[in-house]
């Protein structure tokens, strides 16, 4: 499968896996690697199109964004907020130790 | 009484009207055939009681005669829709047992206009995959069967083969990148995404935001029509949804299409694709010209470049979409030994392996150095495939194209061929890349007694012209055929 | 796109080993703008309510929750470019900096990363003891704020409260224009003044409203740029100002030991007046911009900005020219009452009809200093600008004299009561009859009769007697009176 991208290495794709927060076993890095090489070798194809003063499309609807008014609609839903959540105490979300 | 599963959604309402049976009756009889098709696994979630329960309110408003227009029916909602109360997974383990507290608009919608839910379906996980076999809940199995399982096709695999397999008169999807006329094409049924805006994304669960779009799979054009009208409508919640009227849909079924003309884009042929295929397409064709169209030959060049634009700007978005799945507030959480860890287990567990290959995709096309070269490459490339349709809207009114490549394939099959399950929607990708609405009509049986679909593409906000074009192709074509009910 | 021209006064280099340093800074400022509800969601933004119920949906990123734009924030931020003499651009968008942290729920903030609502402009700055200077303005751009996370509640968890996740900011970046902790301060402070004025952002730095993100990097004076490390959130003007100089003399220290500047993001502590880092290098942080797919470019017309700017208030550096024409107070004294909008509103308010200069002296002296003292507001003073009139309004009428003013000032202050109660109450009334005052001169020339006799040959004794009379009159006699009558009695 890759035969023209051999551009991502092991290396990379832990520094990916890092960005994505996944957790990715050290002896899967290669696979994975060798697995995106082939993916890109195929998309590498849109180098191809010339696309010289071509606007990028980044909506597939051509408006500019409607506006609310400011005003207070919203909000003092804790309970359902809070309903989902693995832990909560007082009102709050409970998570990890975000310092040490 | 006839068996009540078999009717269409237009003669389920008819009938409900009518009083020939009762919202109670039509919604036990479709509980009763989901039981039967168990081994199906079209369903993650049910909610029978509630359904009964509703169907009983839906009854006292047509025995005094009200009622909106899908009173009564029992319909499936695919599990990427939010349903308030209602377990939501996206096909995912990530979410665990997140119940909304709220309902999605498409939904809102839906029941506003009386419908019955019978509960949710499977789905490719986050929408993500071609035969829904991406399910953490297990793949959905196609009625339609020749000696082995077939995959439905995906992600809306589970809304399709319920409705092939008469579990419901019709269910909601999602399509991004051919996620509802794939599988309507693999299960012989009716699948249309309309134009990008058309339908609220406020509470489905998203894959890629600029491609995403909701619409019905039903068993006939005309049911399409009428759900889509329900699902369908301006939303001030949602940024991208577009405030102009929905045509009269069901009007536009079986409208004449004389003198309406049809493009057929010669880049629709693909190397190695199934030579009923082509045959079907020009079936198709002929079809289209007894009926009074105009046939024209135009070119969308860069045709070949969507799939792997697709493949850069769905993961990108993706990645970025699904960062919210953290396992913070909602969610299952995997204790680590810190923060860091703690996230990084629990995505790395909560979602399934083509879920982590597109966020490591999208992830690295967007990161620092190679943004340009990816990212902005396929945007500009979208632009090129969005005014190759511009160009085609100045010779016709509607495309005509097969749907899928190949009709449904073996479980199994292609799990472990990125690539080749990633073709399956070479033609049905465009039309999510230039947020116009297209349709997937089931035409005829391949030489393996497997339903094969046609597909019509339309302008922006034309949905009338497709309904009109695809009511005409399922005339001509007169599907009728049903998968055996094996699985009882 | 930076410059850094300019090189700092001297007296602002740092002394180094081999040779003299100069701080080269630049700001971004994050403003909360003034809006009753969030930026993408219609929960309110009021400060100091309870956890996580000023949070809706949206704001908790549930699945299928869409943003959609507040035009109000739209409308405040052109307003406050307008004020930054800025361009403001017509089309800009919203992207996405994607990055992972318990208090930003979405996984991404949504910014403007490529095209900020505004682009470049300048203001002038006049930092304390040293020449008005003009810093270039970057950019600003509107930003969601993230929630609050809470450490102190649990020794093994963080607690997460939301209220604050997708209130609107606006980054206000400066150019790398600031030579001094006083320049950076000044600025921040002339921003403060400005948003203040055009009522877009409340300023208060206290409730976190306006804080700053330092940059700061040292060099040869006009040599080559070095490395700069970011101080995040620093939320006063002397933290500011302590930051910078911790920060530089860190920098200076390194890199006189041989050592390389490390481009990182720091932390300032508040108790402990250090900068420490605050993200580790493995950290790898690279934020994967990109325009948010769930929403639109933003496209303003020039006919709205045109009407925004017909009606911009009166700015501060517009107003300060206005108050020495209008009041002919010294520039120092117009620009000190005029830095923040409700000093110059109180200025205003307290010399109408009344001496402009004393109201200015009366202000900048006894009232702010008292203030300072008691770490209170303008806003929160005891004494209003009402309160403070009518004391000077019996100095006007020589009710009470100057002095005696003071004492009644404080009592004010003290919350006893309004000037003329207390005048009243403690019997503080000037004697300006003549008569009494004669008879109170009389008694002291009687009871100095030696010193009275010498007067002639040096008239400075003339002091003597006024302070001596003033005493027995318990300073109530009307100085000038008692003047006129010692004179005229000792025959001067
Ligand atoms: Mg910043
Ligand atoms: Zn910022």
């Amino acid at each position: 499968m890759s035969e023209k991208n051999t551009g991502v290495t092991a290396k990379t794709v832990e520094k990916i896996a890092r960005l994505s927060r996944l957790h990715v076993e050290p002896d899967r890095l290669a696979y994975l690697a060798d697995e995106m090489n082939g993916l890109l070798a195929w998309i590498e194809q849109l180098g191809e199109v010339d696309v010289k003063g071509v606007e990028p499309m980044t909506s597939a609807v051509e408006m500019p964004a409607p506006l609310r008014k400011d005003e207070i609609t919203d909000g003092g839903v804790r309970d359902k907020v809070l309903a989902n959540a693995p832990k909560t105490e007082s009102g709050y979300f409970v998570v990890p130790r975000s310092v040490e | 009484m006839s068996d009540l599963t078999k009717l269409t959604l237009e003669a389920a309402l008819s009938g409900l009207k009518a009083k020939d049976f009762s919202s109670v009756e039509i919604t036990k009889a479709h509980i009763d055939a989901c039981m039967d098709a168990a081994d199906l696994n079209a369903f993650i979630t049910t909610d029978f009681t509630n359904a009964m329960k509703a169907a009983e309110i839906s009854d006292a408003k047509l025995a005094k005669g009200e009622g909106g227009a899908l009173e009564g029916a029992p319909l499936g909602i695919k599990d990427l829709f939010c349903t308030e109360g209602v377990k939501t997974t996206a096909g995912s383990k990530i979410l665990g047992d997140f119940k909304p507290q709220y309902e999605c608009t498409v939904t809102e919608n839906m029941k506003r206009d009386g419908m019955v839910m019978l509960g949710k379906l499977n789905m490719d996980e986050f929408a993500m995959g071609s035969s829904n076999e991406t399910s953490a809940f297990g793949p959905v199995v196609n009625p339609w069967r020749k000696g082995e399982d077939l995959v439905p096709g995906g992600s809306s695999g589970g809304s399709a083969s319920a409705v092939a397999a008469n579990m419901c008169l019709g269910a909601t999807a999602t399509d991004t990148g051919g996620s509802i006329r794939q599988p309507a094409s693999f299960t012989g049924t009716v699948g249309i995404k309309p134009t990008y805006g058309r339908c609220s994304r406020w509470g489905i669960v998203a894959f890629a935001s600029s491609l995403d779009q909701a619409g019905p799979i039903t068993r006939t054009v005309k049911d399409s029509a009428i759900m889509l009208q329900s699902m369908a409508g301006y939303d001030a919640k949602d940024s991208t949804s577009i405030n102009k009227a929905m045509p009269d849909l069901s009007a536009a079924c079986g409208k004449s299409i004389k003198g309406m003309k049809i493009g057929i884009p010669k880049e629709y042929t693909m190397d190695g694709m199934p030579r009923e295929i082509e045959d079907l397409w020009q079936q198709g064709i002929k079809w289209l010209e007894s009926c009074g169209a105009e046939i024209v030959h135009v070119s969308l060049p860069h045709t070949k470049y969507a799939l792997p634009a697709y493949y850069i700007v769905a993961p990108a978005e993706a990645s970025s979409n699904l960062a919210r799945y953290d396992g913070m507030r909602y969610g299952e959480r995997v204790e680590g030994d810190n923060l860091y860890d703690t996230y990084e287990r629990t995505r790395a567990e909560g979602f399934g392996k083509e879920v982590r290959r597109r966020i490591m995709m999208g992830t690295y096309v967007l990161s620092a150095g190679y943004y340009d070269a990816y990212y902005l490459q396929a945007q500009k490339v979208r632009t090129k495939i969005a005014d190759d349709f511009k160009r085609a809207w100045e010779k016709c009114d509607a495309l005509l194209t097969p749907t899928c490549p190949s009709a449904a394939f073996a479980v199994g099959r292609k799990l472990n061929d990125p690539v080749t399950m990633y073709l399956n929607d070479i033609f049905t990708v465009t039309a999510n890349l230039a947020g116009l609405p297209a349709m997937s009509v089931p035409a005829a049986l391949d030489n393996n007694g497997l339903p094969l679909g046609l597909q019509i593409i339309g302008r922006a906000l034309d949905e009338e012209t497709v309904f009109a074009a695809s009511s005409a192709l399922e005339s001509c074509a007169g599907f009728e055929a049903k998968p055996e009910k094996w699985w009882v | 796109m930076f410059t850094a021209k300019r090189v700092a006064d001297k007296k602002d280099w740092l002394s180094g080993r081999d040779h003299d340093w100069e701080i080269i800074i630049g700001l971004e400022v994050h403003a909360q703008v003034a809006s009753k509800s969030k930026l993408f969601s219609g929960a309110a933004t009021e400060y100091g309510a309870e956890p996580n119920t000023q949070v809706s949906l949206v704001d908790a990123a549930m699945p299928g929750m869409l943003p959609v734009v507040n035009e109000f924030c739209i409308e405040q931020a052109v307003r406050t470019g307008l004020g930054l003499n800025a361009q403001i651009n017509l089309y800009s968008r919203f992207d996405r900096k994607n990055y992972f942290y318990p208090d930003l729920p979405q996984g991404y903030q949504i910014s403007q990363f490529e095209f900020p609502i505004v682009g470049e402009g300048e203001i002038e700055i006049e930092p304390e003891g040293g020449e008005a200077v003009i810093v270039g303005i970057e950019r600003l751009h509107l930003e969601q704020d993230a929630g609050k996370s809470i450490h102190d509640l649990s020794p093994d968890d963080t607690f997460v409260d939301l209220n604050r996740s997708g209130v609107c900011l606006m980054e206000i970046v400066s150019k790398p224009d600031m030579r001094s902790p006083e320049e950076a301060s000044a600025y921040v402070e002339k921003v403060r003044g400005i948003v203040r004025a055009l009522g877009t952002c409340d300023g208060d730095m206290e409730k976190g409203n306006l804080r700053a993100d330092v940059n700061v990097s040292v060099r040869k004076p006009g040599g080559d740029l070095g490395t700069r490390c970011e101080i995040k959130n620093v939320n006063s003007m002397r933290f500011i100002r302590q930051a910078i100089n911790y920060e530089a003399r860190r920098q200076i220290d390194i890199l006189e030991a041989g050592g390389e500047i490390d481009q990182e993001t720091r932390l300032f502590d508040n108790a402990k007046g250090e900068t420490r880092t605050m993200r580790s290098k493995e950290d790898a942080h690279d934020y994967r911009y990109f325009p948010d797919p769930d929403l639109l470019p933003i496209n303003i017309t020039q006919e709205f900005v045109d009407g925004i700017k017909a009606n911009l208030p009166e700015l501060p550096d517009a107003r300060k020219a206005r108050f020495v024409v209008d009041y002919g107070i010294p520039e120092y004294d117009a620009r000190i009452l005029t830095a923040d909008k409700a000093k110059g509103d109180f200025y205003e308010r307290l010399a109408k009809g009344r001496d402009a200069k004393i109201a200015a002296n009366w202000m900048m002296g006894d009232l702010f200093g008292a203030l300072n003292k008691a770490s209170i507001n303008l806003d929160d003073s005891p004494v209003n600008s009402d309160a403070l009139g009518e004391l000077l309004d019996l100095i006007g009428d020589k009710t009470i004299s100057g002095k005696i003013a003071k004492d009644v000032f404080e009592k004010m202050f003290a919350g006893e009561g309004g000037a003329n109660e207390i005048v009243e109450r403690e019997g503080l009334k000037q004697v300006t009859d003549t008569g009494a005052i004669e008879k109170m001169v009389q008694d002291v020339i009687d009871a100095n009769a030696d010193q009275a006799a010498k007067v002639a040959d040096n008239p400075r004794l003339v002091g003597f007697f006024v302070g001596q009379v003033m005493k027995a009159s318990g300073g109530k006699a009307n100085p000038q009176a008692v003047n006129e009558i010692l004179r005229k009695k000792l025959g001067l």
